[in-house]
């Protein structure tokens, strides 16, 4: 078990490595300069111009060469500061990333565990129905064969601006200030359904569809037939089957929700939602390498902690991982 | 909050959270799942239906301000803002909060571009009386006072323009580059210059530059006076900081603004909220849902919403022109050719490209009639006093594919394929590339259209490597010296950084008549005159840029609540513009001050 878990962490701690160093790099390749960009939108003659670019280059530490950069970003990690922001100059990276991430946890964490469940226990119910087959089988190909852009037009079209039912942009009313009030409280979930309800629907089908096939799997191999023969009940195998086939949707849960830190960004422009995934489509516009590496950052330890934990997980979930274990200590 | 309001509000408010509760409910039934938010979701919106709306409940923790903005006491702007508001400092002039420059820091002049007359502000005088000859002399307004109480002085104005004088991050430096140096006496600033003044420059600095307090900006390291977030601000424009979040930023309107008792100008709304920009289409939503009073937004087709139920618009909105072209000019937009490559770099070829597009029919092509074509000398409409209109008539390429096809035949083009770009996600621009590619291949000039990112568009430009671009750098400015600053500046450098001469068109002769009517006094129009005509007509023959329309100063009020919005009839005429670089420079501030709140509101 300590062995295991040794092996584990050194996995981890080189994986880290190599993800911020990437997380570091990637940015700089894009092409453009972003202290150019950003000056493009100041009105300056020549001598202006320079020296507002050395301004802005020691404001975001762009005035030394690479490798001081590349020090001082690991610093940055190390200490928690991941400077300013380029495209909103000059908050800070972290105030603009943690104000960010409540709104993305909030709409993905309960979109996915929603889809999950739900998809998983309709799929484990096609698997068992013909009825059930014939109808929730194709809507599950239908949700899932949807392009995501398009259904994140069309239902806040017919739910916002035909039937008015939802607001479709921004995480609250403009009229409200964040507080801990109820008026504000209804504000964020009457702004909050649309895009939960979009995700939710385009991964339900995925799960479903997958579960299904899974059980239908489970239900008819040796070890079920087995169960059978030895006179256990339907009811029973039904539920080794679901047990067994739920062990690869949990993997791709953890890989989910590992992934879910770095935001939607095609849920969070379409519906306007000021999470991670819009500030990661406006550091991509602006170049703004501080940011973006900010919102990596995290994604890269959301993605390790999530398999880490998974891993965990798997030990007690899976007897054969445990006694692989033991196997390996003994 | 009037009863009224307030009731019909909940109404509308429990209609829509019922819905929510109706469906957060549904699906949480259905799921039957572990997800606690949605079922804790549920409970709390459906106790919430019922509550009243607060705006009344006032949270403990924050000194004073509100939770909510009363909605009849609040004007809504948008438009402006593409970022989370994070910054008050006037000298950041490309990412300062809307609002910093003219509701918080005011100039000294405005510039009035509908009349072309420069007004008094913090200074009594104008640029029509402050010249005594290469002296300029500033009268500061007295009974300013800045938001901390104290009065604005000579020497905060005497401060501000030696620090640009002094330190090269103030955007504004190249505006007294000429300047020796400002003394105060009193409220009088004397302002001497080295040798001839660059009178064009420095009146612009007079309207569009930040009176900055002394006590606040002389605290700051030499390099971040232009970068510091400045998030405490002191100014002595009408409105303060109220607060601020990633959607909005809100100002509130501050008692003891030197305008009511000098000029009779108050606000009537209590907050100003401004908010960050969506997509176009979200906008138009808000707008149309009583959301937003004041957008600037463009948002096309929004002449198809106006007037069209026998003259009064069924969504209350008001452009300021009520039929074409709805939008003052904002700024030209013209076709950027490079001109240190071939075949760009031949006079007939640039000219051919001007003979074989139709600016009008590009204009109505992609704005459907809410942006004018350009004229041939793309100057916008309100510098038409300096445009010598014989030399347009003389010398302008105005649409003519044949005679295109004429100069093409000696022009140095083979039939390669150029390219043309815009950035990535400007809808209309790219809409227009279309049209201008199709009028080109008309003539025989084959071109290829490429969407770059922004940024990579910007540094294509700046380093000259591309064909053909589209580009609006010339702004609304009082005078068409900045414009051929734009088109002539030289040296061409490696890269021209600074948005001047993207074209990289080397003419010395226009050069030195730009910097001569840089330095000619504004009393002097004979000479101003024949110099803007030298340069309008070689603009014309060597097409350095060839104009095609006007990006409009694009406006839609919402009559919902709040009325007099800037139109072009009666007392009216303002610029209705929340932009940095017009509000706080040209008459936004006296439109605000122009709105009343209707009476009719819910």
């Amino acid at each position: 078990m300590r062995r295991y878990l040794v092996r584990k962490l050194i996995t981890y701690v080189l994986a880290f490595f190599v993800g911020v160093s990437i997380d570091w790099g990637i940015p700089h390749l894009m092409p453009g300069d972003p202290i150019q960009n950003l000056l493009s939108r100041f009105d300056l003659d020549s001598a202006s111009y320079a020296a507002l670019y050395k301004s802005f280059a020691q404001s975001f530490g762009l005035n030394v060469p690479l490798w001081q950069q590349y020090l001082d970003f690991w610093k940055g990690v190390v200490t928690g500061n991941m400077g300013i922001s380029i495209w909103d100059a000059p908050a800070k990276v972290t105030t603009l990333v943690f104000g960010a991430m409540p709104y993305t946890l909030a709409l993905l964490v309960p979109a996915i565990a929603a889809s999950y469940v739900l998809g998983n226990r309709l799929g484990a119910a096609a698997a068992r129905r013909k009825v059930l087959d014939n109808t929730v089988l194709p809507l599950g190909y239908v949700f899932q064969a949807i392009p995501y852009p398009w259904l994140a037009l069309v239902v806040p079209y017919l739910l916002g601006v035909v039937w008015h039912v939802f607001p479709t942009a921004g995480a609250y009313s403009e009229t409200l200030l964040p507080a801990w009030n109820w008026t504000f409280i209804a504000s964020l979930l009457d702004h909050w359904f649309l895009p939960f309800l979009t995700v939710f629907l385009v991964s339900l089908g995925g799960w479903s569809i997958g579960m299904r096939n899974l059980v239908i799997y489970e239900l008819e191999n040796d070890s079920s037939r087995y169960l059978r023969a030895l006179g256990a009940r339907e009811r029973v195998v039904r539920r080794y089957a679901y047990r067994n086939a739920s062990l690869p949707q949990l993997l791709g849960l953890a890989l989910a929700l590992g992934v879910v830190i770095g935001g939607n960004i095609v849920t969070e422009i379409a519906f306007h939602y000021p999470g991670l995934g819009y500030l990661i489509f406006n550091a991509i516009e602006n170049n703004d390498y501080f940011l973006l590496q900010g919102i990596f950052i995290f994604i890269v330890m959301g993605v390790l902690i999530a398999n880490f934990i998974i891993d965990l997980v798997f030990i007690t979930v899976d007897p054969r991982t445990r006694l692989s274990m033991q196997g390996a200590t003994a | 909050m009037r009863p009224t309001k307030s009731a019909t509000s909940r109404r509308w408010r429990a209609t829509r959270y019922g819905g929510a509760a109706v469906a957060v409910l549904a699906l949480a039934t259905a799921s039957a799942c572990s997800s606690s938010s949605s079922s804790s979701s549920s409970s709390s919106t459906s106790t919430t239906s019922p509550s009243p709306s607060a705006s009344t409940s006032s949270s403990p923790a924050s000194s004073g301000s509100v939770t909510s903005f009363p909605r009849n006491e609040t004007l809504y702007t948008s438009g402006t803002a593409y970022a989370p508001p994070s910054n008050w400092n006037p000298l950041d002039v490309g990412n300062f909060a809307t609002g910093t420059q003219g509701l918080i820091y005011e100039p000294l002049n405005l510039y009035n571009p509908i009349t072309g007359a420069y007004m008094p502000w913090l200074a009594t005088d104008t640029p029509s009386t402050g010249w005594q000859g290469n002296t300029y002399v500033i009268d500061v307004r007295s009974g300013v006072t800045w938001s901390n109480g104290t009065p604005l002085t000579g020497a905060d104005v005497a401060y501000s323009i030696n620090l640009a004088v002094s330190n090269a991050s103030d955007p504004y430096s190249a505006n007294v580059a000429t300047v020796a140096k400002a003394t105060a006496n009193g409220n009088t600033v004397t302002v001497t210059f080295k040798g001839t003044p660059g009178y064009a420059e420095f009146t612009d600095y007079l309207w569009k530059a930040p009176v900055l307090p002394e006590a606040v900006w002389s605290k700051l390291p030499a390099s971040q006076i232009a970068t510091a977030a400045n998030t405490s601000p002191v100014g002595t424009g009408p409105m303060s900081l109220d607060t601020y979040n990633s959607q909005e930023v809100a100002y509130q309107t501050r008692s003891g603004w030197w305008a009511t008792s000098a000029l009779g100008l108050s606000f009537k709304f209590k907050y100003l909220v401004d908010v960050v920009n969506g997509s176009n289409n979200e906008e138009l939503g808000q707008l149309t849902a009583d959301n937003i009073d004041w957008s600037n937004n463009f948002l096309p087709g929004i002449n198809n919403l106006l007037g069209n139920l026998g003259g009064s618009s069924v969504y209350g909105l008001k452009t300021y022109y009520s039929a074409a072209p709805y939008m003052l000019s904002g700024n030209t937009v013209w076709l950027e050719p490079n001109t240190s490559i071939a075949p760009m770099n031949n006079v007939n070829f640039r000219r051919a490209l001007a003979y074989a597009l139709d600016p009008s029919a590009i204009a109505q092509a992609v704005y459907g009639g809410i942006a004018k074509a350009a004229s041939p000398t793309g100057l916008l409409p309100n510098l038409d006093s300096f445009v010598n209109q014989s030399v347009v008539s003389q010398y302008a390429a105005t649409y003519n594919p044949a005679e295109a096809k004429t100069l093409l035949a000696s022009s140095g083009y083979h039939g390669q394929t150029l390219t043309l770009q815009v950035p990535q996600g400007w809808s209309d621009w790219m809409q227009a590339t279309t049209v201008i590619q199709s009028e080109l291949s008309a003539v025989g000039i084959n071109v290829s259209l490429i969407y770059p990112q922004a940024s990579a568009r910007t540094a294509n430009l700046t380093n000259g490597t591309y064909d053909l671009a589209l580009d609006n750098n010339a702004g609304l400015d009082s005078t068409p010296w900045s414009y051929f600053q734009r088109v002539y500046e030289l040296p061409i450098s490696k890269q021209q950084t600074a948005q001047l001469n993207w074209e990289r068109f080397s003419s010395p002769s226009d050069w030195a008549l730009v910097q001569e009517a840089g330095t000619v006094s504004p009393t002097d129009t004979t000479k101003l005159d024949s110099i803007y005509s030298s340069l309008e007509k070689d603009f014309l023959q060597q097409q350095p840029e060839i104009p095609l329309w006007y990006n409009g100063i694009w406006f839609q009020g919402n009559t919902g609540y709040w009325e007099n919005f800037p139109s072009s009839t009666g007392t009216d005429q303002y610029i209705p513009a929340m932009w940095g670089g017009y509000i706080g420079a040209m008459t936004t501030v006296y439109a605000l001050a122009n709105l009343e709140p209707n009476p009719k509101a819910p």
